[in-house]
Parts: structure tokens; C-alpha cells; sequence
């Protein structure tokens, strides 16, 4: 494991991720991980407290986690969101999109491929909790 | 038809650089074979039993002349001359190489065409009605809905490593001539009980290894939450469709296995909370994508007379032309199943006729039809005679529309790195065998889908007679079904029995097309009365 990416300002979460299961049983870690068939709305009550969610890629064919992200973003998360396992430069601009904004790849990135891949479309077709301001909303006002 | 903006030019256009930025990766050794493959399938690119293979998209089967004889140019320029028009309105190209494949794309992108999404595990190119536009009994044209579709679906990022692909249809009229129900996703547009145009929503239907007709899961979406609601139902199956196993991890697996009812409870929980989230288009968005859709400038005088004094021109007019929703004029449909050709394939120079004819006489429009054939959907009925005599010097006459010769065929063990069986070989030799024209218009409408194998491509399930290509010990045999449809009266075949040899399996159909005829009552199709006489008298002809 290589040093978490980190697309944000805020200082690194130091505290260790739990699993889901035990952090259901306990009132007061701030940080968690979620496994891939995890359901993300199970942590939908505990937000505010949460500083560091974890979702794993087991293989970055499952694509699971992509919508886990959303999710949690969708109901207003704003902490760090950190994608860890198998993560590779060519699925961290969808990853970006779903609100991740920390990627702990198995194997290291080569930050300048990674940074030409986050920047490479300059527009999106869809809204996602990114913000992103999609074309069909370019075109309309 | 649509045309792209700056917005759709710059996303296909960067495409190409990012994929031309992949290749020279993965030709560098940078990118293992394992990490290159889903990006390659991303665009489209498979690698088969002999060459890699190119799967270009025509959203829902709709080109100009200009985009169709971009398809000969790379038919002639990166291939062996010819194309392979697809059951999901695409074409594939067979010989294509990896270095080449950048500089073909920015081809594509040139004439706003691309091969985004046409493989891989993602939301596939979307399908439609091959008369959408022309026909009478639609209530609209569903292919603004299924170019909003395209563009909320392309490059999607929480939707593009699905459990497995994900296969929408889109249609607007109660005759299904794009096998709606036996897609992943399929939508018939309705209007509600205050006229207003929506979409029903059909999810879970598929043929594959184990096939099944979509059910109904919502009867009316409104046109500004239809891509809340699809998203919806793409979430719901992203979250709980199964990975341990590719065979089943289709949505229809999900849908049987959850049920209806459960599914659909799910469904509506998560539309309830995305419908708030500010994910649909405003109407205005729809409205401007109709507008490119609007009735070509006929001729409002054109007459309906015809002279059908040539014998072959009038067959070729009973069989292959359709009824149109403006007087004086005919959807033509080219059948590019000629006498023992191989189903869908058509030469560059075939391609650059078609263009040329589209722009002459169907006001620069084509379609491609699920049944690989190519429709020509304007054409004026006064210029039908000189639009068949060129078309009958090109060998595109063919005048067996839904007819037994009109077969689906998949590529196979010719092509297909999963095939257990031929596919074309097969298409051929039934199409020899069944050649005259008096005995195919004879047996009627007659739905002929072969497969090389349980993948389906080739639709057997949904053929009045199907075939399925199995290995049996190392050599290759062929099981026959009957029964199946794509149509509005969707059903799955049956299998008969134990499998033939290749000319054993021709005999077979023979023997079930001389029953039927021998059974008819007034006015029946092979379908029907297969449905009336059942299964047993059928296989007691076969094996009795």
C-alpha cells in the first residue's frame, strides 16, 4: 500500500478505518470501510460524524463502490472519501465524478498520467454529486 | 436526424485522444493485456479468434449517406472491404489492427460517429424502431428519447462497470419491430390520461443463456424523470446484481431472483430520493432534440399509383416495402440476404451505393434494422422502380423481407472466439435450400434466428424456428427450437429434441415448414399454427 492521493486541503485523517460491522457496534470511531457488497446506506444516519469513509475495489471491474460514493455524497457527506484496492488511472476521472476525493491504489499512479486523466474531458453529459455542471445545462442556461 | 454540437464534436473527440494515448500505452507495454482489455472493450475493440474486431455504433440504427459511406472508407481502408451489419443496429468490422485502430476512430469522429460503449460492461448502444419516423402506427418518433438516452449514458461514471452489459430499446408504436421486451431495459412510449408522452418501462428481458421477456415495472415516467428513473433502476441493479458469476449477473437475473415486485419496490425507493437530485434535463432539452427529428419536406402531391407491369419489381414491392405515414411515398427495405450470402455483410462499394441511393431518393437517411438488413425510410413511390433497378444491378434486391431466407446469423466459429458452432456456413446453405421464391413467399412471414452458441447473439430464442450451435464431443451440432418471437408477441422457443448434424438440422426445418403447410388453417402464420397444433405434433414429424 502507497500513501493515500489526496485531492483536498483538509489535514489527514489519522484515525485507523474500522470495519462497517464494527462500526455499527460502536458510537465513536469517525473513520470506517466499507467492503464492495456493503450497503453505504447503512451509514447514512452517522454522517456528521464521520471524517474518513473507505470503499474498497477488490477488482476495478467491480464497480460497486462507484455508486456506494454517490450515495453518500447524495445525502450531503462531506468528508474524506477514499477509494482503496484496485485503483487505476483510467477509472479515477468516473471515481472523481462519484465525489471520491482520496485514491489509495494497490499499485502506485504516476501523478502526471493521473493528473491528464482527471483533466482530459473538459465537459460531462450527466449531473452527479460532483457538481459538475452538465452540457445539457450549458446549452439550456 | 441529430447532429452534434460543439459539446457532442469535443466528447467524441477527445475520446479518440485518450484512447489513442491507451493504445500507444499498451503497445509500449505500459498497460498489461488485463488492464488494457476494458478499455479497449470500451471502444469497442475485441480481440477474436483471428484479428481484433471493431463494433461501431449508429445510435438507434439511424445514419446519413455521409456517415454510411464513412463505413465503406473504413471497410476498404482498415478492413478486408466488406462490413458486417449487426442485431443491435451497429457494424462490425473482423480485420482490424490495434495500431490502426486510433486513426480509424478520428475517421468515425469526422462524420460524428464513434465506438463509445459498443462492449464492455456498461450501457451499450441504444436501440430502436427501424421505421421510427416513417411509420404510421407509431404515436411518436422514439428516437429523440433514445438520443437523450445516448447522451446521459455516455461516458457515465457510476454506470460503467456494471455486473455485466446493460441493453436498452427504445419504441413508439404497439408493433415491436426491435425485440423491446427482450432487452435489458426496454421503453414503449405511451400517453398518459392527459395526452402527455411518456415512457412505460419494461426491465429484465434477454435472451442469452437463459432467456426472459421484460416485465412491466412502471406504466407511465414522465419525460422529465426519465433519466432519474432509469438511473434508478440502473442502481438498484448495480447494488445488488450478482458478480460471483458472468452468467448470471445480467439485470434479468436480478429481476427473476428478487422478483417483480421487489425489484420494483426498490426501484421506486431509490426514484423517490433521485428524483430530487437535479439529474433529468429540463423539457427544452428533449424539445430541442425533437426538433432534429422532424418530417423530411415531401412532396404532399405525391401520388400513390404504381406501375408493377416488371413481375420481379412488384414482388419485391409486396415483400420488402412498408406502409408510410405520407401518402406517396414507401419505407424500402434492402435485404442483405442474398441467395447463399452471409447474413448482414455488405462490400464497401455495396455501402457507397446504399449512400448514394439514401441521398437520392430517401432525402439522405438510412436505418439499420435488427434483422441486419438496411432500410431506406422516405423513398417517394414514384421512384421506387429506378431505386429497385439499381439495387437489383448491386445484388441488393433480394425481395424476401421476413421471409425464410431473411435470417439473423451471428459471425460463429468463423469469427467468434466463444462460438462452439458455425453460424453462417449454415445461413448459407438454408438459403440455398429454400431459394425459390414461390416456396418462401408460399410459407409466409417466417422468423429464422441461428446461434453458434447458448450466448445468443443470433437470437434463437426468439425465432418462429431458431437454431443453436453446440459442441457435442468435439464436433459440431445443432439443436433446433420452435415457437420463439421479438415481436409484440413475444415468446421463447423450445428445443425440439436431440441435435442434427448441419444438413440433418435443414432436413428438420423441412420437415416442420411441410407440416405447417399441411396444417395451416386460413390465414395462419408459421407461428401461429405451431401455437394452435403444439409442440408434439411437430417433434413426432421430426423424430416419429
Amino acid at each position: 500500500m502507497v500513501d493515500a492521493i489526496r485531492l483536498r486541503d483538509d489535514d489527514v485523517h489519522e484515525e485507523p478505518a474500522v470495519s462497517l460491522e464494527s462500526f455499527l457496534d460502536q458510537s465513536n470511531a469517525t473513520a470506517v470501510r466499507i467492503e464492495a457488497g456493503e450497503d453505504a446506506r447503512q451509514l447514512l444516519p452517522y454522517l456528521d460524524r464521520l471524517s474518513l469513509i473507505e470503499v474498497s475495489f477488490p477488482v476495478f471491474g467491480d464497480g460497486r463502490g462507484y455508486s456506494s460514493a454517490q450515495i453518500l455524497r447524495e445525502s450531503g457527506y462531506t468528508g474524506e472519501l477514499r477509494a482503496s484496492g484496485d485503483v487505476l488511472v483510467d477509472q479515477v476521472s468516473y471515481m472523481r465524478r462519484c465525489g471520491f476525493d482520496a485514491f489509495a491504489p494497490d499499485s502506485p499512479i504516476n501523478p502526471k498520467h493521473m493528473e491528464e486523466a482527471l483533466n482530459r474531458y473538459e465537459h460531462v453529459y450527466q449531473a452527479t454529486s460532483d457538481q459538475h455542471t452538465p452540457i445539457w445545462k450549458l446549452r439550456h442556461g | 436526424m441529430y447532429q452534434y454540437d460543439q459539446y457532442d464534436q469535443q466528447m467524441v473527440d477527445t475520446r479518440v485522444e485518450e484512447f489513442r494515448d491507451q493504445v500507444k500505452r499498451r503497445l509500449a507495454g505500459d498497460l498489461t493485456e488485463d488492464q488494457f482489455k476494458p478499455l479497449r472493450l470500451m471502444n469497442g475493440l475485441y480481440l477474436q479468434l483471428h484479428a481484433y474486431m471493431l463494433r461501431v455504433a449508429i445510435p438507434y440504427g439511424t445514419l446519413n449517406g455521409k456517415q454510411m459511406r464513412m463505413l465503406g472508407h473504413i471497410a476498404r481502408k482498415y478492413d478486408r472491404d466488406y462490413g458486417h451489419f449487426t442485431t443491435r443496429q451497429n457494424i462490425q468490422y473482423n480485420w482490424i489492427k490495434l495500431e490502426e485502430a486510433p486513426d480509424l476512430l478520428a475517421d468515425l469522429a469526422s462524420v460524428e460517429m464513434h465506438a463509445i460503449q459498443t462492449s464492455g460492461n456498461c450501457i451499450r448502444n441504444i436501440s430502436s424502431d427501424q421505421f421510427a419516423g416513417a411509420t404510421a402506427d407509431e404515436i411518436a418518433d422514439p428516437r429523440p428519447w433514445a438520443e437523450l438516452l445516448r447522451q446521459w449514458s455516455s461516458f457515465h461514471p457510476e454506470f460503467s462497470y456494471l455486473p455485466r452489459k446493460f441493453k436498452f430499446a427504445v419504441i413508439a408504436s404497439d408493433t415491436d419491430r426491435a425485440a423491446m421486451r427482450l432487452h435489458d431495459i426496454g421503453i414503449q412510449l405511451v400517453h398518459n390520461e392527459a395526452g402527455e408522452l411518456g415512457a412505460k418501462f419494461f426491465v429484465g428481458g434477454g435472451m442469452g443463456r437463459t432467456p426472459m421477456i421484460a416485465p412491466e415495472i412502471r406504466g407511465f415516467v414522465p419525460a422529465d424523470e426519465l433519466i432519474s428513473y432509469a438511473e434508478a433502476c440502473l442502481r438498484v441493479y448495480n447494488r445488488y446484481g450478482r458478480r460471483d458469476n458472468k452468467y448470471k449477473a445480467r439485470i434479468k437475473i436480478l429481476v427473476h431472483e428478487l422478483g417483480k415486485e421487489e425489484y420494483t419496490r426498490q426501484v421506486e425507493e431509490e426514484f423517490a430520493h433521485m428524483k430530487e437530485l437535479g439529474l433529468n434535463p429540463p423539457v427544452e432539452e428533449l424539445a430541442r432534440i425533437t426538433e432534429f427529428f422532424a418530417d423530411p419536406a415531401y412532396n404532399k402531391q405525391a401520388s400513390d399509383g404504381l406501375d408493377l407491369s416488371d413481375p420481379d419489381f412488384a414482388l419485391w414491392v409486396d415483400q420488402n416495402t412498408a406502409a408510410h405515414k405520407q401518402s406517396g411515398y414507401a419505407i424500402a427495405t434492402i435485404s442483405l440476404k442474398p441467395r447463399g450470402g452471409i447474413p448482414g455483410d455488405a462490400s464497401s462499394a455495396q455501402i457507397d451505393l446504399m449512400a448514394d441511393l439514401a441521398e437520392q431518393y430517401s432525402f439522405d437517411e438510412l436505418r439499420v434494422t435488427h434483422s441486419q438488413n438496411i432500410v431506406l425510410p422516405y423513398v417517394k413511390k414514384s421512384d421506387l422502380y429506378a431505386l429497385w433497378q439499381k439495387l437489383d444491378e448491386a445484388g441488393l434486391a433480394p425481395a424476401n423481407l421476413d421471409l425464410i431466407t431473411d435470417s439473423i446469423a451471428c459471425p460463429g466459429l468463423d469469427y467468434c472466439s466463444l462460438a462452439n458452432a458455425r453460424s453462417i456456413p449454415l445461413a448459407q446453405k438454408i438459403s440455398e435450400r429454400f431459394a425459390d421464391l414461390g416456396r418462401q413467399r408460399e410459407l409466409g412471414e417466417l422468423k429464422l434466428k441461428i446461434s453458434g452458441c447458448i450466448n445468443a447473439c443470433g437470437h434463437h430464442h426468439a425465432g418462429h424456428i431458431g437454431i443453436l450451435g453446440v459442441d457435442r464431443k468435439g464436433t459440431e451440432n445443432h439443436q433446433l427450437l420452435l415457437g420463439g418471437s421479438g415481436a409484440e408477441d413475444a415468446s421463447l422457443a423450445k428445443i425440439t429434441g436431440p441435435g442434427f448434424t448441419e444438413d440433418g438440422v435443414i432436413d428438420a426445418i423441412e420437415t416442420v415448414t411441410d407440416l405447417y403447410l399441411e396444417q395451416r388453417e386460413d390465414g395462419e402464420r408459421f407461428i401461429d399454427t405451431y401455437r394452435r397444433v403444439g409442440m408434439e405434433k411437430f417433434k413426432e414429424a421430426i423424430y416419429g
